[in-house]
């Protein structure tokens, strides 16, 4: 198998869904000439043209008001938001429309839509432009909402995005483009919505996703080697949010955390910790702990960036503490 | 205007030049983070313009704001050390190169989400009908920002309820890698004020003089009619968007094209044309603007980092 960058393995799904499909196209600012932003579109201009690779002016509402309206007549677009934090310009869309267009029209309207966004803090770009505000969007039913942690996830999951027939916001991390790992060529889908266990372990359950899993899994090395050992499972998709592993996982070990970059209130840990009192209770040996984002807009300078952001160390006492 | 307030536009010019040269290379060495947006080659316009403004007068712009800063008063020390993200920067090193503010010189940041601002400048002008002054808002933003939704409401509103802004769109011919045609249905942007029934002109970006001559009269008119007015100014950015531009959506031939329209070579000869200056002083303030732009990098690189206490400070006012 390939080890390939995340970048890579993203541009590759993409690719493949544009080849299999005339349907699926692309739209969003600096995809076509530029090549993305984050490079993720590179040489899909010369590839498939302005008419599949569509630069759009700086105009979030009429992108994803656009994206919307050529999902319902049949076409399969992909809605690039140059970054999640321009979502919010264009949130009525997210959240009032793709999310409601179906239920409100008794289920006549299909939206074959995704909406790709880069999120994450860690790169001095100031508190609009920084955030990881996931868990607001995996409040509202009718959208789902998926973020990757690994090459192959990503390509797996956005080709499936892709195939759905449903609105889904698909959340990539902007530090993470260059990591590595292997990626299997050609058909590759992974269900949306299904959680999944990265790493086997006894002593603790840690839930994380996306930037996490990163953060996680070097932790848990950490935590390996002085003998504990942690299991570590990855949403994934946060709505709709797969709890089977992660409960099965406490159940063995009956203690957890949850990490995760965004603020820790009303946060994606916050649903999950609940989730595990109301589904496991009886198997609770330790209060479950929270590692998340300090509660303050990110700053520009770096060190108090980072003091800000979740860092292994957090993720290492916080396991320490559940296995006092 | 007199002698002296012409070498100190030409001053302005060339210590903004300079602040972003070495503000470029400091970035190289990785001594700045973050997304910057340099200036060069667009210093006329926000030379001419605030120039041309009274100290009580408000002043908005995008990212691109370094420059900005410097016309209003702030120091090249605080620019620099905003710049490194250091606690001696006017927003204590928690902004960065895009948010750049200074309450006392009337200077209402530089804001990083597109055409965001421009409803906010509209709110300046209302807080100052609403207390009944004649102060004015200088609104600045680029020609891409004047695609997306803010940009329309902001200037709608500004005409239902006669506020003094005067909108300046700084058309530096793209936004990012888009050039204007490709993304704005009409290639003159003040066409768009025509469509809110607003008085507009359009300037040359790279004389300074006639930027402050058009935002002269701008002004006059925003304060005495009581009514916001469109300036397009016309120019162009030398460098890349940000730092690390690949700039594959235009060609080297037209870069180099409009560096031999440089703002400060223009002016430049414009005093020295019409001798209101000799060469020797003009070489002095480029000398004087030298060392000056040296100090306040050594001012930024030795002023301290935000205590780490700052991470929790301003989140709210109580
Ligand atoms: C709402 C929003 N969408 C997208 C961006 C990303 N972005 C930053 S600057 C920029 C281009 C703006 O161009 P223009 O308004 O012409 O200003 P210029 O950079 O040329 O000064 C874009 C797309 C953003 N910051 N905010
Ligand atoms: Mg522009």
């Amino acid at each position: 198998m390939a080890k390939i960058t995340m970048r890579e393995a993203i541009s590759q799904a993409l690719m493949e869904e544009m080849d299999r499909d005339p349907a699926v196209f692309i739209l969003g600012e600096e995809v076509g000439v530029w090549g993305g932003t984050y490079a993720v579109t590179k040489g899909f201009y010369d590839k498939y043209g302005p008419e599949r690779v569509k630069d759009t002016p700086i105009a979030e509402n009429a992108i994803l008001g656009a994206a919307i309206g050529a999902a319902m007549v049949g076409q399969r677009p992909i809605a690039e938001l140059m970054t999640i934090n321009f979502a919010f310009s264009a949130m009525d869309y997210i959240v009032n429309q793709a999310a409601k267009l179906r239920y409100m029209f008794g289920g006549q309207f299909t939206l074959p839509l995704v909406i790709r966004a880069v999120g994450g803090g860690g790169r001095q770009l100031g508190a609009t432009h920084s955030q990881t505000p996931d868990a607001i969007f995996a409040h509202f039913p009718g959208l789902k909402v998926v973020s990757p942690g690994t090459p192959a996830d990503a390509k797996g999951l956005l080709k499936s995005a892709i195939r759905s027939n449903d609105p889904i916001l698909f959340i990539e991390h902007a530090t993470m483009y260059q990591v590595r790992g292997e990626v299997p060529e050609g058909e590759y889908l992974i269900p949306i919505g299904k959680s999944k266990v990265q790493r086997e372990g006894s002593d603790l359950t840690i839930v994380t996703y996306c930037k996490g899993l990163e953060l996680s899994m070097k932790a848990a090395d950490e935590l390996a080697k002085e003998g504990i050992q942690a299991e570590i499972v990855d949403l994934r998709t946060l709505r709709p949010l797969d709890m089977e592993p992660v409960i099965e996982s406490f159940k063995k070990t009956n203690r957890a955390i949850v990490v995760e970059e965004g603020w820790k209130s009303y946060g994606v840990g916050a649903e999950v910790v609940s989730r595990i009192y109301e589904e496991a209770f009886d198997y609770v040996d330790a209060p479950i702990l929270r590692v998340a984002q300090k509660e303050v807009p990110l700053p520009y300078n770096r060190t108090l960036e980072q003091a800000a952001l979740p860092q292994v160390p957090d993720i290492i006492a916080a396991a320490k503490e559940v296995l006092k | 205007m007199k002698k002296e307030q012409l070498l100190d536009l030409y001053y302005q010019m060339v210590l903004i030049r300079r602040v972003e040269e070495r503000g470029a290379e400091l970035y190289q060495a990785g001594k700045i983070g973050g997304f910057m947006h340099l200036y060069i080659g667009q210093e006329a316009v926000s030379t001419g313009l605030i120039a041309a403004r009274e100290p009580r007068d408000r002043v908005i712009t995008a990212y691109r704001d370094h420059g900005v800063a410097l016309n209003c008063g702030i120091s090249a020390n605080e620019v620099m050390a905003e710049l490194l993200g250091k606690a001696t920067g006017m927003s204590k090193g928690k902004g960065g190169s895009m948010h750049m503010a200074s309450v006392e010189k009337n200077m209402w940041g530089g804001h990083a989400i597109v055409g965001g601002h421009i409803p906010i400048a509209a709110g300046l002008a209302l807080g100052d009908q609403y207390a009944k002054n004649d102060n004015i808002t200088i609104c600045m933003f680029g020609d891409g920002a004047t695609n997306i939704g803010y940009f329309h409401e902001g200037l709608n509103l500004s005409k239902v309820w006669g506020l003094r802004v005067l909108w300046v769109c700084e058309n530096n011919q793209y936004g990012m890698g888009t050039a204007v045609e490709r993304a704005s249905a009409v290639d003159e942007i003040r066409q768009k004020a025509e469509g809110y029934g607003m008085k507009n002109a359009a300037v040359n970006g790279m004389d300074v003089m006639a930027v402050y001559e058009a935002a002269k009269e701008a002004i006059d008119y925003v304060r005495k009619e009581s009514q916001p007015y469109f300036l397009e100014v016309n120019t162009y950015r030398f460098r890349g968007h940000s730092m690390g531009d690949p700039e594959r959506y235009r060609k080297a031939e037209e870069v180099k094209q409009w560096q031999e329209n440089d703002p400060i070579g223009i002016f430049n000869k414009y005093l020295l044309d019409k001798k209101i200056a000799t060469r020797k002083a003009l070489d002095e303030i480029e000398a004087r603007v030298e060392e000056e732009v040296a100090k306040a990098v050594e001012f930024a690189e030795t002023s301290p980092e935000p205590a780490l206490e700052e991470l929790f400070t301003d989140v709210y006012a109580e």
